[in-house]
């Protein structure tokens, strides 16, 4: 049912059939579902989705970094061609920052508070590579100046609490890209700071990436973020992909009920409640990941739901060339 | 409905600055000007957005107005009404006629009130009505916002952030204000839940008649809901306008810069957006003249030594520039 879809390049992360489980106070239930994905290189796929819809979740399995509660119960990830979760602890922290890396939403409380910002790059850069301290130490000024932090060499021998919310996000990358890792998961990377700090951030991303042609994933909530950095996207909608397609594709023509309604809610495209206009609102609240509806997961809440949506699952098939999603809606606008 | 002309609420001069203390005997060092100098006013029925990056004192200018953060200068005038020294006597009058919706549904319902008592409070303060009919109130408000009567014994934790964010709704509609400062009110709600919540308020201001003072960093929100929107930046107003004239040719180089940083909502239009750094200076270290002037292309030597006064504009616009 799930499948990998890439173009004619190898993919540097391949993901199928993921599941991942939560312990909690209502029993162990599945919080991610199904999940299958790839990304090559030089590609940015974005995952979009509403609170607890499994997506930050998704992003920490990439790294085996899932808290303690929650764990990989089903599914394969393979980068580079090789069987992350069958390695071992030690083969496990050799691929972290080397092949895959990731940038943090909150980079105030990602980054280290009592070691300075040169010291926290360096070490990661002697872990992975045989090198002295002091190559070690110019390559962090290295990666400052690749993210365009002002000043680079002062900026190593700074706390992170001394930088301003933006810096402490250069640096955030900066430790990401230290050891040239072919992939880049990216967790809600803008979303803590200003508009006009989240342009440059989203520019120096796409500079990079343009520049060393990493393999990115970026997850976000934002629909924006989305039209402005996305090759391909996967919306997911409790635990699931509800669709998948290329930006334009989704953009032009999204054909989940629920994408459409994400796409409708975002204001800002002129709509104006003096005018009259009204957003348009998706009904009621996502249900608790412990108790989900029979059927689709958004049947209870979408306009166009019938009497076999609340009964069955609907598989995640192509619907046009490239379009998957997820309904039992047939292509009525081709 | 179209504002009427007549402002309710005229805000001149706001001043809101906090002292920086240091040393043994916590003498005042400085001063963190956090609002320094902000006047507009608001009509009936009308929304005028506050907007600006974090740290433009674009909170506290609605905090002081509620009198949560006593203003160190300025005046502020309520339907002709001065508004004198911000004490309990002439804050419980006001308090009734404008009320506030904050920013996070979880931390300003109180946890162990039922939701009943969390929308009746502001009757049982100011004593209006008899039980019965604070009671018959409280039901009429949960309907109005959407929630359902029957829920009126519940704690806030048993519902979710768009519900929370009705029931903070409800209770400041309680006793039907001439004004609503809403602080972010949507900004820690899901896109589908927000729309939900812009949709009702919009509808409230439509039936009612209320103003709403909207304090909001997300242009998409201020685009839907302003009548006029005001430009903050560092603790000023760098421009105000009707909403329709801002986003269609914004007066200020920041409100140029903010409109440009929005992401687009078109993946063939995408932006390229510049990757240098170019930070907001702290409020506690504003540059001298201008406030905008270490950032802003038009800067000249003029920018760097006077401040730009707010000044009108032939479309209508007020502009603290000295280049527009």
């Amino acid at each position: 049912m799930s499948e990998t879809k890439t173009g004619t390049q190898a993919s540097v992360l391949a993901v199928s059939d993921l599941e991942i489980e939560i312990r909690g106070a209502q029993g162990s239930f599945a919080v991610v579902s199904d999940m299958s994905f790839s990304v090559h290189a030089g590609e940015t796929l974005c995952i979009v989705g509403e609170s607890g819809c499994g997506k930050s979740m998704t992003a920490l399995s990439l790294l085996r970094l899932l808290p303690d509660a929650a764990s990989i119960s089903r599914g394969k990830i393979l980068i580079d061609g090789e069987d992350f979760l069958a390695m071992n602890q030690r083969q496990t922290e050799d691929f972290r920052g080397e092949k895959i890396a990731m940038i943090f939403q909150e980079p105030l409380t990602a980054l280290n508070p009592v070691l300075r910002i040169g010291e926290q790059i360096a070490e990661s850069v002697r872990q992975h590579r045989k090198c002295s301290h002091k190559e070690a130490d110019q390559r962090a000024v290295e990666v400052l100046r690749m993210v365009q932090m002002p000043d680079p060499e002062r900026r190593t021998t700074q706390f992170p609490h001394e930088l301003s919310g933006g810096m402490r996000q250069r640096a955030m990358i900066a430790l990401a890209l230290a050891c040239d890792p072919k992939i880049i998961i990216a967790d809600e990377p803008t979303t803590a700071l200003d508009v006009t700090i989240q342009a440059q951030i989203l520019g120096l991303i796409s500079d990079l990436q343009k520049r060393l042609g990493t393999a990115q994933i970026l997850i976000t909530h934002d629909l924006g973020v989305v039209s402005e950095v996305a090759d391909r996207v996967i919306v997911m909608y409790a635990g699931r992909k509800v669709e998948e397609a290329s930006i334009y594709d989704l953009f032009d023509r999204p054909f989940h009920p629920y994408t459409i309604g994400l796409m409708g809610a975002v204001p800002g495209s002129g709509a104006s409640s003096q005018n009259g206009d009204r957003l348009a609102d998706i009904a009621g609240t996502v249900p608790p990941l412990w108790d989900l509806p029979k059927g689709c997961a958004f049947a209870p809440r979408c306009p166009g739901a019938s009497a076999r949506c609340l009964e069955e699952r609907p598989p995640f098939t192509e619907k046009r060339p490239g379009h998957w999603a997820a309904c039992w809606e047939h292509d009525n606008a081709a | 409905m179209q504002p009427d002309a007549t402002p309710l609420l005229s805000v001149d001069n706001l001043e809101v600055h906090f002292p920086i203390r240091a040393g043994v005997l916590q003498r005042q060092v400085g001063a963190v000007k956090a609002v320094d100098g902000v006047s507009f006013s608001l009509n009936r029925g009308e929304t005028l957005s506050l907007v600006g990056e974090s740290g433009c004192g674009k909170s506290t200018t609605g905090l002081a107005l509620m009198g949560l953060v006593k203003p160190t200068g300025g005046q502020v005038r309520f339907d002709g009404q001065e508004i004198k020294g911000f004490n309990r006597s002439a804050l419980k009058s006001y308090r009734r006629r404008m009320q506030i919706v904050f920013q996070d549904p979880f931390s300003s319902l109180n946890p162990r009130q039922r939701v009943k008592d969390i929308i009746r409070a502001p009757l049982d303060v100011h004593r209006i009505g008899t039980r019965a009919e604070r009671d018959d109130r409280v039901a009429e408000l949960m309907q109005r916002v959407g929630l359902r009567p029957d829920q009126a014994d519940n704690f806030a934790h048993q519902f979710s952030g768009g519900q929370r964010q009705r029931i903070g709704i409800a209770r400041a509609l309680a006793l039907n204000p001439d004004v609503i400062v809403c602080d972010e009110p949507v900004s820690a709600l899901d896109v589908s839940v927000q729309a939900q919540i812009l949709n009702l308020l919009s509808d409230l201001q439509r039936d009612l008649g209320v103003s709403y003072l909207s304090i909001s960093h997300d242009l998409g929100v201020v685009e839907f809901i302003s009548h006029r929107v005001a430009v903050m930046y560092l603790g000023k107003i760098v421009e105000i306008a009707p909403k329709t004239k801002i986003f269609a040719s914004p007066g200020h180089p920041y409100t140029e810069l903010l409109m440009r940083s929005a992401p687009s909502r078109d993946p063939r239009k995408r932006h390229s957006f510049s990757a240098t750094n170019d930070d907001i200076p702290s409020a506690t270290r504003k540059p001298s003249g201008c406030p905008f002037n270490p950032r802003c292309p038009l800067a000249t030597d003029i920018c760097r030594r006077d401040e730009p006064a707010l000044t009108p504009r032939d479309d209508g616009a007020l502009v603290a520039c000295h280049h527009r």
